[in-house]
């Protein structure tokens, strides 16, 4: 089975407090971890295990600048066998639909039975998979927390409904299947498999090699803009106990006693 | 301005509380809208429902077909795309049914998508202000969505507060425009979620964790201090994903709904989904090492601390407390 798995480079939010930078039309980049988005990791690992029982090949891809080679890299040392960066100075500004636009073009150029992302991103909306599909005309399932393999044409997935139930389905090949967390245990990356890969050669695509009218991806086709970051509050906010952390104790305590929390 | 339409999720035949809120959030982006809410499915339940949105919509587009009777995306996708008009607005909420939806209607319709709205500031023409949030609820962030092809919009369950006085509305049956409907994915089955071995929704108080609490090792630092109040360990998705609980220790909208008394959030960021697994209005204490954390956002209590040290040091001192009081 031909594997393709669509993955991004994100600010890592376990890594990061997230601020606004001076003039609040970005977070503040500098100094900020990023890694590879974590659901999209799942989904990696879920196309490696699907490869090893049934056979087939695991390639990953992004859309995104040189910077993002660091993720593909990342993905190959996991064990996928190749990485495509698709990059475009036209691609820049791009909207869900844009990205999914370029991704389809990708697709396309080559033939793959199952097409996988994770299902949102730390910046994102949940959008990108199920865009794809619906560009491509393949059948979707979103929120996808385990698959099984029945045959050549078809897959048994099951959703992440609610209150912890699971939703099965029968999915037809070829397909977009964006993946929930939890769904498998990602396998460890040490510094030796990223070092193993540090010199393999990524292809690069842009607008011209897959087809894509630059009018249609990028800021230029973009409906959904960005328009500002700010900072708001959900609720009233929190009395913070302040003062040493034996008299934070004790407050706490108090607190607890008052509210029913202890005996 | 372009017609607005509620797509309804329901189930058993009761409309889900989200429908209350896409017509609050409809009358926020056109205060002279008279959306219509759309129902599929099939049988005597749709009617049910169809009957119950009369109180709040003055339309309601009825769309019964048998393909439609289970909860297949593909499927209610292809009828919408029939029925709904050219450049109309579709509100849907942000739910897994949602997120399954609406990006791929998005494209057959050829409308923008913006996912996850929590917010809607206005209106300028063909171009809407939206609020979002991004990174896991730490910043929000405006977004303008240009609406001249229509747009579909999945809107957070919770976000738009439910409003206006009860209307008399009509139910319009819309069932022959769908013509057949087929699918490459088929609904087979809905499992329900396994019982664990402590039912978190039975405590009075929780001690719950996140990601805060690093490795499955850590977890005894909020066992103890649990035993200690008599509570229970519940937990927050990252420590299900890393299987260091199980499943049925997970608090949120794809977990259990809980309604403790007392809530202790330990190193958890505190997402939506999260907390909308948090009902009952509970004491909430949050404690994370980040001030930035949207938990401290939404509790009553907060404690700018690593939940390593401090757990431990609150669990011996509510001993010490009770040792000496002995």
């Amino acid at each position: 089975m031909e594997i393709l798995v669509c993955v991004r480079r994100v600010p890592d939010t376990s890594e990061n407090e997230i601020q606004l930078n001076s003039t609040g039309n970005d977070i503040e980049r500098d100094d900020l971890v990023y890694s590879v988005n974590e659901p999209d990791n799942y989904a990696v690992e879920e196309a490696l295990q699907i490869a090893a029982k049934n056979g087939g090949n695991v390639t990953v891809v992004t859309v995104g600048t040189d910077e993002d080679e660091e993720v593909l890299r990342r993905e190959m040392a996991m064990g996928a066998n190749q990485g495509v960066l698709l990059s475009d100075d036209a691609f820049n500004g791009s909207d869900g639909k844009g990205i999914a636009t370029i991704l389809k073009a990708f697709v396309q150029k080559g033939k793959y039975d199952l097409v996988l992302t994770g299902i949102q991103a730390e910046d994102g909306g949940a959008q990108v998979g199920g865009m794809l599909a619906a560009l491509l005309d393949y059948p979707f399932a979103s929120l996808v927390n385990s698959i099984t393999v029945l045959d050549g044409s078809k897959l048994k997935v099951g959703r992440e409904i609610e209150g912890g139930n699971r939703e099965m389905n029968e999915i037809d090949l070829p397909c977009v299947l964006s993946i929930q967390t939890g769904i498998n245990e990602p396998r460890y990356v040490g510094m030796r498999g990223i070092r193993q890969v540090a010199s393999v050669e990524i292809p690069t695509y842009g607008a011209s090699d897959l087809g894509i009218a630059t009018t249609a991806v990028g800021e230029a086709g973009a409906r959904v803009k960005r328009v500002d970051y700010f900072v708001s509050a959900l609720g009233k906010g929190a009395e913070i106990l302040q003062g040493s952390r034996e008299e934070i104790i004790n407050k706490l305590i108090e607190l607890m006693k008052a509210k029913g929390g202890m005996n | 301005m372009a017609r607005i339409f509620a797509y309804i999720v329901h189930k058993g035949g009761v409309a889900d509380d989200s429908a209350a809120e896409l017509v609050a959030a409809a009358r926020t982006i056109d205060p002279a809208a008279t959306p219509v809410a759309i129902v599929t499915g099939c049988g005597t339940e749709l009617d049910a429902v169809c009957e119950s949105l009369r109180t709040s919509y003055a339309e309601v587009w009825k769309v019964a077909n048998q393909a439609l009777t289970d909860p297949n995306a593909e499927l209610i996708r292809q009828a919408l795309v029939k029925v709904v008009p050219g450049g109309s607005i579709v509100l849907v909420p942000h739910a897994h049914f949602g997120i399954d939806l609406s990006p791929g209607l998005s494209i057959k319709l050829n409308a923008a998508f913006v996912s996850d709205v929590v917010g809607i500031e206005g209106v300028e023409g063909t171009s809407l202000k939206l609020v979002r949030q991004e990174f896991g609820g730490q910043v929000s962030a405006h977004v303008r969505c240009d609406t001249s092809t229509g747009a579909v919009l999945n809107l957070r369950p919770g976000a738009f507060k439910p409003q206006g006085a009860a209307i008399n509305g009509v139910v319009v049956d819309k069932s022959a425009e769908t013509g057949t409907l087929t699918a490459k994915r088929r609904y087979l089955e809905t499992v329900t979620a396994e019982a664990g071995d402590v039912d978190i929704t039975k405590h009075a108080v929780l001690v719950s964790v996140g990601r805060g609490i690093q490795e499955k090792d850590n977890i005894a630092i909020a066992e103890e201090l649990a035993e200690t109040l008599g509570a229970a360990v519940s937990c927050s998705r990252p420590v299900v994903d890393a299987k260091w609980l199980p499943k049925s220790r997970q608090v949120g909208s794809s977990g259990q709904t809980v309604k403790p008394k007392v809530y202790m959030a330990c190193g958890i960021s505190g997402s939506f989904q999260h907390l909308a697994g948090i009902k009952g209005n509970p004491f909430i204490v949050a404690i994370n090492k980040n001030p930035k954390a949207p938990f401290f956002q939404v509790a009553d209590v907060g404690i700018v601390a690593d939940i390593l040290e401090f757990l431990p040091e609150l669990t011996n001192k509510i001993r010490e407390t009770r040792g000496a009081s002995v």
